[in-house]
């Protein structure tokens, strides 16, 4: 099953470990990678942003790159969203590149979503022993549609403790340029979140999206750590070594 | 509406902890109330798709439908004024309150007259104007406006309501709710008995019928529109609905959205004036239907969909935003997702341009709304006309003037990641960033930063590719 993996740019230029996480997981459950070199980013923040002009000619240089591979699949449940929904608005004047925006998508798999939904894996073989927090990522879920499936992959890890997270719906304050336009509210809502995590005494914090992860971890180091954060490709493909888990001390 | 800036109220906000609490408190009980009405009603998608359409059709033919509701209610003996905009409506309701000679004026809750600030104006005539819901009743003794589309005094604690309505008592009140609210009672009962002119809002408004319908948990609705001589009611354009068999849809809607009620305590239908033989009821019936920038939105695909609101507050009480920072930080009528999405569509001067950050596209708020507004989308719509109309800050143009060239090509955004390597060498400690410096400290100021990656993805790839390649030879050779 040949798929190129979209790592995002966030993961390649920040968490590239992620991205090989991701390729290696998914090597392991026998899919043919490849990895388009001239992808860089789905023009998201600049959507959002509202300057479509720039968010159109990032999305173009993504939709070439993808070009043609059966399946797309990424660590992100945000930008596979972008590519589903915010793209195609983007398009919607453009009947050449809506066609090409609208077959990127029809393609296009969160890796979750992929690991369930197109292999049919619901247990990858790992084991990770730990307590373990999820915050289901609102862009994968609100706007792609993701449901159980990361959940799913966490309970059938081995000796995986699985908390229930407070007010886990709730958005942990990131939201791209809002986090910098906004910092206090933005703060202020990551706070929120970081005090729920912590109350369900998790060792390890795990999602579906390297922003949501990049605030949520870098406030929970801000307050001297304590608890690991994880993208599910890292935790998956860590469990599937059978190391020891490492746990992060509090200082 | 104050308008301005938003960020410097947010952070007024979020300095005061209580207000944040209590916002929590009571937004958490609506919105779990919410999901177990919904829950145990069933269907609610099946619910929420046929209150879009109903909203869709309506507002696509609301002029008809417009036409269709002044006539019902003229036929009926009441008389209809349209008013363009808040000081068309105001003067039309001081005007109505002067001919009346009326003193006195008691109000149910109305949020299009906060819209209009009509209070304010009828006290400028010497009337005196009090609000009945009980919410509304507390934030006037506090000279405070609503902070929630229909929990107006959600932002106050119940020691802060214990001191005014003792204020206002003129004696110590005991903290005990029961004791709070006979208190508020036997002085509203005297004003209903003894006011000359009601006034109220409409939730909707029955296009074949000339009925106004108003929600109400207190029934001071009732009493406002049956005591008085003569009765206002002040609407926006876009509360109407076609006919009985469409509220039967909204009855449902409205109470389980709002408070996760099954069906609301009152629901008040008011047609017309008094008729020959009937024993109550006012002996003028006027209803000012506001424009006021609705239009604005009527025919625009981006925007239309915002007429289709039923201020039931869902959104408020799921966004994360809303519930760290309580509805007056927006510095508009109507706060929360709505609120930002609504404002800037009334009134598009650049005084509200900022509102559509208040807002981290979460989805919660879609998601909550029991018609369907896509209210993210229409955000981010916002945000692309402040950066038409030249709204935007020249710092924030000219990096993301920088992003689409960086992030559209191979060659500069490697280029760009390496200049950002070199760059981040001053303040990258241990692959961290904590410097507060420039448009970082938004982020740095409460959480640390991610630095560059010594090597990005591109660059492990061609190893990483060999390595994977290496463990399926491997692997195949262990099955031959």
């Amino acid at each position: 099953m040949r798929c190129a993996l979209f790592v995002t740019c966030l993961v390649d230029s920040l968490f590239p470990e992620v991205g090989v996480s991701t390729a290696r997981l998914l090597h392991h459950l026998g899919a043919e990678i490849d990895f388009p070199e001239e992808q860089i980013c789905c023009g998201q923040p600049a959507y959002t942003a509202g300057f479509a002009a720039e968010a159109r000619k990032v999305a173009k240089s993504l939709i070439r790159a993808l070009e043609g591979y059966p399946y797309v699949v990424s660590p992100s449940g945000s930008c596979t969203a972008m590519i589903h929904h915010g793209t195609r608005d983007l398009f919607r004047d453009d009947p050449v590149w809506s066609e090409r925006a609208r077959d990127l998508a029809s393609r296009s798999y969160e890796l979750s979503q992929f690991i369930v939904g197109v292999l049919g894996v619901r247990d990858v073989g790992a084991r990770f022993p730990a307590r373990v927090a999820y915050h289901p990522a609102c862009h994968g879920k609100r706007i792609l549609g993701l449901g159980d499936e990361p959940v799913e992959l966490l309970k059938n890890v081995r000796g995986l403790d699985l908390r229930d997270l407070p007010d886990a719906r709730d958005c942990c304050g990131f939201g791209g340029m809002f986090s910098l336009k906004m910092g206090h509210l933005s703060s202020a809502m990551v706070q929120t979140k970081v005090r729920h995590i912590r109350e369900t005494e998790a060792q390890v914090l795990v999602s579906t999206d390297m922003g949501c992860l990049m605030n949520i971890g870098g406030r929970i180091r801000r307050e001297g750590g304590g608890i690991r954060v994880m993208h599910l490709a890292q935790l998956l493909d860590e469990g599937l070594r059978d190391r020891p888990v490492p746990v992060e001390p509090r200082t | 509406m104050r308008g301005g800036n938003m960020r410097p109220r947010a952070e007024a906000a979020l300095l005061t902890p209580a207000l944040g609490a209590a916002v929590k408190r009571a937004t958490d009980s609506l919105r779990t109330r919410k999901d177990e009405a919904t829950e145990s009603l069933g269907n609610w998608e099946a619910w929420r798709e046929r209150g879009r359409e109903i909203r869709a059709h309506t507002i696509a033919n609301l002029d008809a439908y417009l036409a269709r509701f002044a006539e019902s209610v003229q036929r009926r003996g009441g008389n209809v004024h349209f008013a363009l905009d808040a000081g068309e409506a105001r003067e039309i309701a001081a005007r109505i309150v002067g001919e009346a000679g009326g003193r006195l004026v008691v109000k149910s809750k109305s949020m299009v007259t906060e819209e209009i600030r009509l209070n304010d104006r009828l006290e400028e005539d010497g009337v005196r104007v009090v609000e009945t819901d009980l919410g509304e009743y507390i934030l006037q003794l506090a000279h405070e406006k609503p902070s929630h589309i229909i929990a107006p005094a959600i932002h106050k604690t119940k020691e802060e309501i214990r001191q005014l309505l003792s204020h206002s008592a003129g004696r110590e009140l005991p903290s005990d709710v029961r004791a709070l609210l006979a208190h508020a009672r036997e002085t509203l009962r005297q004003l209903f008995l003894s006011a000359d002119v009601g006034i109220t809002g409409a939730n909707f408004a029955i296009a074949s019928t000339g009925t106004v319908v108003l929600f109400t948990n207190e029934g001071n609705a009732d009493l406002s529109a049956a005591m008085p001589r003569v009765q206002i009611v002040v609407m926006g354009m876009e509360r109407i609905l076609p006919s009985f068999e469409d509220l039967e849809v909204f009855a449902r809607l409205l109470p389980m959205s709002g408070t996760g009620q099954d069906v609301i305590t009152y629901m008040t239908c008011l047609t017309g004036p008094r008729r020959e033989g009937e024993e109550d009821g006012p002996r003028e019936f006027h209803v000012i239907v506001l424009d006021g920038g609705r239009s604005n939105a009527l025919g625009d695909p981006d925007f239309q969909e915002a007429l289709h609101c039923i201020r039931c507050g869902a959104c408020l009480n799921v966004c994360p935003v809303y519930r760290e920072i309580g509805g007056h930080a927006y510095g508009s009528v109507y706060p929360g997702p709505i609120g930002a999405v609504l404002t800037p569509i009334l009134d598009p001067r650049p005084d509200f341009s900022d509102l559509p950050w208040a807002s981290s596209l979460c989805g919660a708020c879609a998601e909550a709304c029991p018609v369907k507004i896509p209210l993210p989308d229409m955000l981010v719509r916002l945000r692309e006309r402040n950066v038409e109309r030249g709204f935007t800050g020249s710092l924030e143009r000219a990096a993301m003037r920088g992003f689409g060239r960086m992030f559209s090509g191979e060659g500069p955004y490697l280029k760009g990641l390496a200049k950002a390597r070199s760059l981040q060498r001053l303040v990258a400690r241990g692959g961290k960033i904590d410097a507060k410096i420039g448009p970082l400290s938004g982020w740095t100021g409460s959480r640390t930063a991610p630095a560059v990656a010594p090597r990005s993805f591109h660059d492990l790839w061609p190893d990483l590719r060999e390595s994977l390649g290496k463990t399926v030879e491997e692997k195949s050779e262990d099955d031959g």
